[in-house]
């Protein structure tokens, strides 16, 4: 008991605090995406727990009680168990096609008694511990190769299962632990490698091969003739200069290639969409317009709580799961599109201050894995409601609607919670 | 080194939110086409057309009604036909037609709901109504075409049609839209704005598949629609149908009017066209072949058709003369000197009242002069001038020259030469003479005057000197409010005392003059004139005035029967057939209206010309 409640005055008040308003915030907005102006439902009427907004919260409730459990467990089951649990998840993920249910299209759930669950969500966290616990090893230096690769295998895995379930969105998530990798040693070269191939492959979706050669050879002019006041020229430098060029050339053919050739036609329409709304305008790019008109409508102001109409009436697919965000931009305007970024990178940059705090490795590493993995929704989500980045289903944390998506959040935010409360019990080896 | 690399991560984080705050600040802030679009988007207008007024007669009888019409939509996501065969039995359509209203739908919209068949009638909706059900994404919407409890005045009412590209673009209070209907002539253009009533407005929120989601502000921008006011006209719709039949084979007009009043009881314009031709799913053929008819039967003759007035006119002569002090009812003229022919007639003593009886030619042209040159100075070009003047003014009050303001659109103001006309004319001042415009005198010449004008006349005749503008309508909506123009009584300038001698005249012109044994009722005291207009082409046209019964008239009416001859083989008969049966309500002179009503002068009619110029003044 006395343990029980040091615990809760170590705990950080400032991430709960930020946690239930994300939280009770979602919650208004898929109130409101469902909410009917000509048959309000009240939360007494048994018919509103059939409503989205009746559900979501009854998944509020339950993962009330997930953060008690979390509580209870000894803060170093997480540590110890992270190889069982991500075992478990992994089995799971190999499972999920052979005993799985098709809900909305995706072949990823299991049906569990009334509940239907994803272990994809869960497998984030999965990953994360293991990642972390992997890295607690001091003899672990993330500067040599051995130790990358068995990192990247360590994330790979999980990708792979789940690209095997065709849902590319969830396994992109995984990118995130770059970010993990990064702060706990891996040379900064691999994300600047990763952030130029992103640049890398949208230049040469929007660009034509000639234009991207022609930008590379004023560039390497450039370099060539400020090259002489810090160097001598050496034919090195221009075989390199060359080899470059050409690296690169080949590699946006490549993209090219592949996007025309290799992906799927749902995928590559995807990308097209980003780069053209207008371009199928009834089907894929359909929910970009619409969802840009929803937010666009909002203006300053917003029409208020109740008062959207766009996300209301349906003309924004999926408005309570992955388009809540419309619903705030819509019925809050820019101001309250303002505050929940701000909040948002408020709420990441309290969470990296904390896993900063910690004395143990694991608990940090997890910590940045946890920052990674809502960073990543936090930019996909909110990039594909105003059609900067591609649409792919994956939910605003702690927004959105669904049980998976909120029980899993909920999971993967306090046992970071309980591994900070416990920071001062924690071995710094 | 690690710590700062916190930093970096946080920096990195930064810069994508304020791109993505960016972004959000360009499209709430700037971008206002999404503003507008959400609107479209969710906003719907749905347009309430009440329904169009209805017409009634002088006794309350029903003239004009609305029959609700049933359009079928389809929405093409929802609908559902299993049995294609059934639906096409019930609906009366070809498999073929069916698969291609359905392509087109398709084409559309998938979710929108689109016109599947136009025009289903009180009958098809009664059988395929319950049969609905059984066809999701099926839908009706009523609309209502105009219906005609009378075939007869057809012209006077108009017709409705949708609104045309020109009307639309040259309306001044923007309310009408593409594809409203809109009353086109007669009494539904001239009270369109009564008749319409008040298009309302609702707004509504719907869904993405159009589903009405509830109001807009809760509906604080909706207007209610207001139903189109009634029209309760001054017409006996009996009367109407009886002058119409008797109407029927020729090409003419009748006006009655109850001279008390103003009211026209019967505005008959011939030939005529059933008015539900005009009024359904096949306008556009019908109007087609009735516009190319070369007896022209969508003009509303009465108020714009040409015509000289012809003897009718010696009248005014009479009135005028008497009024000015150069006539009195004795004064006498013989047929001498006069370059106007007469027929037999006792000229042993023709004062003015046998000079009216007989239509005396001579006398009106010796009358006519008197008035011209009497108490004037100068040459005769210059005494001409003045007589014209004081003429001219005096005629001007019967209504003749100018619109009497009837309540049509197409009234014409027909011609009353004066000074400045025939000094256009001549080209100069005092370039022209009595010996010049003598016509005048009988009626001929420049006169150019309507039915209805002349109608108004024999009112004024029967009022003994003052008129109430002509109307149809008594009243519109429930309070039958009308304008105080219709209740205003306008003297024409003649004392009341004048009127003795031309009503005696008139009643002999009955009894034993020009009329002749067809035109008289026993029962009746009927005061008439008749006229013979010339025109350029073809036979005289035959035109009557009268009113009965002489003391205290209930009617006066205007007969006009092209190319029928004399006047008094025509239009007088006809015209007393309608004072009798109006008066008596039925008509015992079984023989001559059995004639009249199959009478056919229409061989003498000459196609082709235009009928509304054709007797103005182009020489």
């Amino acid at each position: 008991m006395s343990q029980e409640s040091n615990q809760i005055g170590k705990l950080d008040w400032i991430t709960v605090g930020l946690y239930a308003l994300f939280v009770l915030l979602g919650w208004m907005s898929i109130y409101s995406a469902v909410y009917n102006p000509e048959a309000p439902l009240w939360i007494f009427d048994e018919a509103f727990y059939t409503s989205n907004a009746g559900r979501q919260l009854i998944w509020i409730g339950t993962s009330l009680v997930l953060i008690m459990l979390i509580f209870a467990l000894d803060f170093r089951f997480f540590e110890s168990f992270a190889v069982f649990i991500y075992a478990a998840f992994m089995l799971a993920l190999i499972a999920v096609p052979f005993l799985g249910v098709t809900i909305n299209g995706s072949h990823s759930w299991f049906k569990l008694g009334g509940v239907t669950i994803q272990p994809a969500e869960f497998a984030k966290t999965a990953t994360a511990l293991l990642l972390a616990k992997y890295l607690n090893d001091p003899q672990v230096n993330l500067t040599k190769w051995v130790n990358q690769w068995r990192s990247a295998l360590i994330i790979a895995l999980p990708m792979l299962l789940i690209i095997g379930s065709n849902e590319t969105g969830s396994a992109l998530v995984f990118a995130s632990f770059i970010i993990l990798l990064y702060r706990e040693g891996l040379p900064g070269e691999y994300p600047g490698l990763l952030i130029a191939l992103i640049a890398l492959f949208v230049s040469s979706l929007l660009l034509s091969p000639l234009t991207i050669f022609i930008c590379l050879l004023v560039m390497a002019s450039l370099f060539v003739i400020i090259l002489p006041i810090y160097q001598r020229r050496l034919p090195q430098t221009y075989v390199r200069i060359a080899g470059a060029i050409a690296i690169i050339m080949s590699m946006s053919t490549l993209v090219d290639w592949v996007v025309n050739h290799v992906l799927k036609e749902h995928q590559r329409n995807r990308i097209k969409v980003l780069l053209d709304p207008s371009f199928d305008t009834r089907g894929l790019g359909y929910q970009v317009t619409q969802s840009k008109i929803a937010i666009g409508s909002g203006g300053f102001w917003g029409k208020g709580y109740l008062g959207g109409t766009q996300t209301k009436f349906d003309f924004v697919p999926e408005q309570s799961t992955d388009f809540i965000f419309c619903t705030i931009g819509e019925e809050f305007g820019f101001v309250g599109v303002l505050a929940v970024i701000v909040l948002f990178l408020f709420f990441l940059w309290r969470l990296l201050y904390l896993a900063d705090q910690q004395r143990s490795r694991f608990a940090r590493a997890y910590g940045f894995g946890v920052v990674g993995i809502l960073f990543f929704h936090f930019l996909v989500n909110i990039g594909m409601t105003i059609g900067l980045m591609p649409i792919m289903g994956i939910p605003l944390p702690f927004f959105s609607y669904g049980g998976s998506s909120l029980w899993s959040f909920t999971i993967l935010l306090f046992i970071f919670l309980k591994l900070d409360a416990h920071r001062s019990e924690m071995l710094s080896r | 080194m690690p710590e700062g690399r916190r930093i970096i991560i946080f920096l990195f984080f930064l810069l994508i939110g304020i791109i993505f705050i960016g972004k959000m600040f360009y499209l709430q802030m700037f971008d206002s086409t999404y503003e507008k679009a959400a609107d479209n988007n969710a906003i719907r207008k749905i347009i309430q057309v009440p329904f169009r007024g209805e017409v009634y007669d002088r006794f309350g009888k029903l003239i004009v009604y609305n029959t609700p019409v049933y359009d079928l939509y389809i929405t093409p996501r929802k609908a559902v036909v299993n049995d294609t065969n059934r639906f096409c039995a019930l609906f009366g359509i070809t498999k073929g037609r069916f698969d291609t209203l359905t392509k087109e739908a398709w084409a559309y919209s998938r979710v929108k709901p689109s016109l599947f068949l136009k025009h289903l009638s009180k009958e098809d909706f009664a059988k395929i109504q319950d049969a609905l059900v059984d066809y999701p994404g099926f839908s009706i919407s009523t609309t209502a075409f105009r219906t005609y409890q009378s075939k007869a005045l057809s012209n006077a009412l108009g017709y409705v049609a949708e609104i045309n590209t020109n009307s639309l673009s040259d309306q001044k209070d923007d309310y009408y839209r593409q594809g409203d209907y809109v009353g086109i002539s007669g009494l539904e253009a001239f009270y369109e704005e009564a008749l319409r009533g008040q298009r309302g407005v609702k707004y509504r929120m719907v869904n993405s598949n159009g589903v009405e989601k509830g109001e807009y502000r809760h509906g604080d921008l909706d207007v209610n629609s207001i139903a189109g006011q009634n029209l309760f006209t001054s017409v006996d719709i009996r009367l109407q149908e009886y002058a119409d039949s008797l109407m029927m084979h020729k090409v003419g007009s009748v006006v009655a009017i109850e001279p008390s009043t103003g009211e026209i009881l019967s505005m008959v314009s011939a030939p005529s066209y059933d008015p539900s031709l005009l009024a359904g799913r096949n306008f556009s053929k019908y109007y087609q072949i009735l516009a190319l008819d070369p007896l022209k039967p969508l003009i509303n003759r009465p108020p714009s058709a040409y015509y000289r007035p012809g003897s009718t006119f010696k009248i005014v002569q009479a009135l005028v003369g008497l009024q000015l002090g150069i006539l009195t009812p004795s004064s006498v003229f013989t047929h001498a000197g006069a370059p106007v022919k007469c027929h037999v007639h006792n000229t042993s003593h023709n004062d003015l009242h046998n000079a009216i009886q007989w239509s005396c030619n001579p006398y009106f042209y010796h009358a006519f002069r008197k008035i011209l040159y009497d108490n004037t100075q100068g040459d005769t070009f210059e005494r001409s001038a003045q007589g014209l003047q004081r003429w001219s003014e005096l005629v001007a009050n019967f209504g003749f020259g100018r619109k009497l303001g009837v309540d049509l659109g197409n009234e014409k103001k027909g011609n009353l030469p004066n000074v400045e006309y025939y000094n256009k004319v001549y080209k100069g001042e005092n370039t022209w003479k009595f010996s010049n415009i003598y016509s005048l005198s009988i009626g001929e010449g420049e006169l150019v005057v309507s039915p209805l004008k002349m109608a108004n006349f024999a009112a004024i005749i029967a009022n003994k000197g003052w008129y109430i503008p002509p109307h149809l309508v008594k009243g519109v909506g429930d309070k039958k409010t009308i304008d105080d123009f219709y209740k205003t009584p306008v003297s024409v300038g003649i004392d009341a005392k004048h009127f003795n001698v031309v009503h005696e005249g008139m009643r002999d012109a009955v009894l034993h003059g020009t009329v002749g044994r067809e035109g008289k009722i026993p029962d009746i005291v009927m005061c008439g004139k008749t006229g013979t207009s010339q025109n350029q082409k073809g036979k005289d046209h035959s035109v009557f005035i009268a009113f009965a019964p002489k003391d205290n008239p209930k009617i006066a009416i205007a007969v006009f029967v092209e190319n029928a001859g004399f006047g008094g083989f025509a239009a007088a008969p006809i015209a007393s057939l309608i004072i009798e049966k109006y008066l008596k309500g039925r008509v015992d002179r079984k023989d001559i209206e059995t004639k009249f009503m199959n009478m056919s002068y229409l061989a003498n009619v000459t196609y082709n010309r235009k009928i509304v110029k054709k007797d103005s003044l182009k020489r």
